[in-house]
């Protein structure tokens, strides 16, 4: 199965390839590891006359991480995230990289592709929106930074204008105490995720002093629950308070009948995830160790 | 707006299983097609086509990847391993030798897929757990097996290995 035909060029800098990108025009797309968009073009899924490839752009798939920060290069696989020293300071980034399709996608698959595609199903934007992560770009107009939260603007829609890049997000450490989970539900490792959850907790004298959950596959973009959020802030984890708390995140999503599910199902393992995302992050942030992914029917 | 005028080929220079190989081809070429059409390499098979079963896997500078879902030219310069460079001197690999003594395939299609992905493990992991070598196969499906003697065949080479190093 070949993708239609179309060019290609190789950009040997950020700058080069937003050159070649804004004189290419709207047929042209920058392709990093291609795990998303060579797929969508087998399937002629978009029309593309030109391809950038960044994949080569040195400088771009760094990780790093400090008191104040994590910063992470629009290039960094997520094998090479799974592996970093982050994925293990931070279980939640290790959670969301490991389990991302399998080997093979994972050695080729960029964040910053990630977040590009649109896709809801992707796991990197539930997870940094979680996060609250900013994205970096770089285009004909200069620098920006975007709160990861609200890029995606609609299926396959994104903030990105015409000739803009990708760069790199970051987001700020979680202070001391404060732990999250991902965990995501799916029929076998190559498949996307029926549905994906993320959380990030703290706790002060046995309540929740602030959280923030964000989940994938389960609406058009990735959805900030902040109804389900606002039942457990300021207040005492309980089953009944995470059953709440599950109940508004579903009412809070729209997730579609398809191949993955009837929407009552995907309802049923909204609710499951969360309180599941929830109760690891809760004993993750007492110190327990606890390990999750994704899990397979 | 696909294009209609003629597309420039573009060169792929690649060492597969340690040779040297130059050619000239369309950017849409896959490196599953480059590697079975352009190079003659049909041990890698074209399973489902999208990035799903892994029967195409090959390692890319050591790295498993789904090589329906690689361009050529994303894979100029690189190093390239795929099923025909395991034997060595007419000798099987202790993963082949193992995959026929424990019965790992039945119609063999998926086979050297997942030996790329068993070699890829083996070579970061000299000593997987069950869970690991369960791991690192899930992104191969075997429609024939039910992966009970691929599990055996992958422990039995990993002990194998050891022994030899």
């Amino acid at each position: 199965m070949y993708p239609a035909p179309f060019r290609y060029h190789r950009a040997a800098s950020v700058e080069a390839a937003i050159r070649q990108l804004s004189e290419l025009g709207e047929g042209a797309r920058a392709l990093a590891g291609g795990q998303s968009l060579l797929v969508w073009m087998k399937m002629r899924f978009g029309d593309f006359t030109d391809l950038v490839d960044i994949g080569r752009i040195s400088g771009l798939d760094t990780i790093e991480q400090d008191a104040a920060g994590v910063r992470i290069g629009a290039l960094a696989t997520h094998a090479r995230i799974a592996r970093s020293p982050l994925a293990k300071l931070l279980p939640i980034v290790g959670d969301c990289a490991n389990g991302i399709a399998d080997n093979q996608v994972r050695s080729r698959g960029t964040i910053g592709g990630s977040l590009a595609s649109g896709d809801p199903a992707c796991d990197w934007p539930v997870l940094l929106t979680t996060l609250d992560a900013k994205l970096h770009t770089q285009g004909p107009d200069g620098k920006r930074d975007l709160p990861v939260d609200g890029f995606v603007e609609d299926l396959y829609v994104t903030k990105l204008k015409p000739g803009e890049l990708i760069t790199g997000i970051s987001f700020a450490m979680p202070a001391r105490g404060s732990a999250g989970a991902y965990v995501g539900f799916k029929r076998c490792a190559p498949a996307y995720p029926t549905i994906s959850v993320g959380v990030q907790l703290s706790l002060k004298d046995g309540q929740c002093e602030d959280i923030r959950i964000a989940l994938g596959s389960a609406g058009l973009t990735t959805i900030h629950a902040r109804a389900a959020e606002a039942e457990l802030r300021g207040k005492t984890l309980t089953p009944a308070s995470l059953a709440r708390a599950a109940d508004a995140a579903v009412d809070e999503c729209d997730p579609v009948e398809d191949q993955r599910g009837s929407i009552a199902f995907k309802q049923s393992i909204i609710k499951v995830l969360v309180k599941r995302g929830i109760e690891t992050a809760r004993r993750r942030s007492q110190g327990e160790t606890v390990e999750v992914s994704h899990e397979y029917y | 707006m696909s294009t209609t005028e003629p597309i420039a080929l573009v060169p792929v220079e690649v060492t597969v299983n340690g040779q040297w190989y130059r050619r000239e081809v369309e950017p849409r070429l896959l490196l599953v097609q480059f590697l079975r059409e352009e190079l003659r390499l049909t041990g890698t098979h074209i399973g489902c086509d999208t990035t799903y079963c892994g029967a195409c896997t090959v390692l890319l500078n050591g790295a498993p990847v789904k090589s329906c879902t690689v361009l050529a030219v994303q894979a100029d310069g690189s190093e390239i391993l795929t099923v025909e460079g395991l034997e060595q001197d007419g000798k099987l690999h202790p993963l082949q030798t193992a995959f026929s003594e424990h019965h790992g395939l039945q119609c063999g299609y998926c086979t050297p897929g997942m030996l790329m992905s068993a070699h890829a493990l083996l070579a970061a992991n000299p000593e997987p757990s069950s869970k690991d070598i369960r791991k690192a196969i899930q992104g191969n499906l075997c429609r024939c097996t039910g992966y009970q003697n691929i599990f055996k065949a992958i422990e039995a080479a990993a002990t194998e290995l050891r022994g030899k190093g």
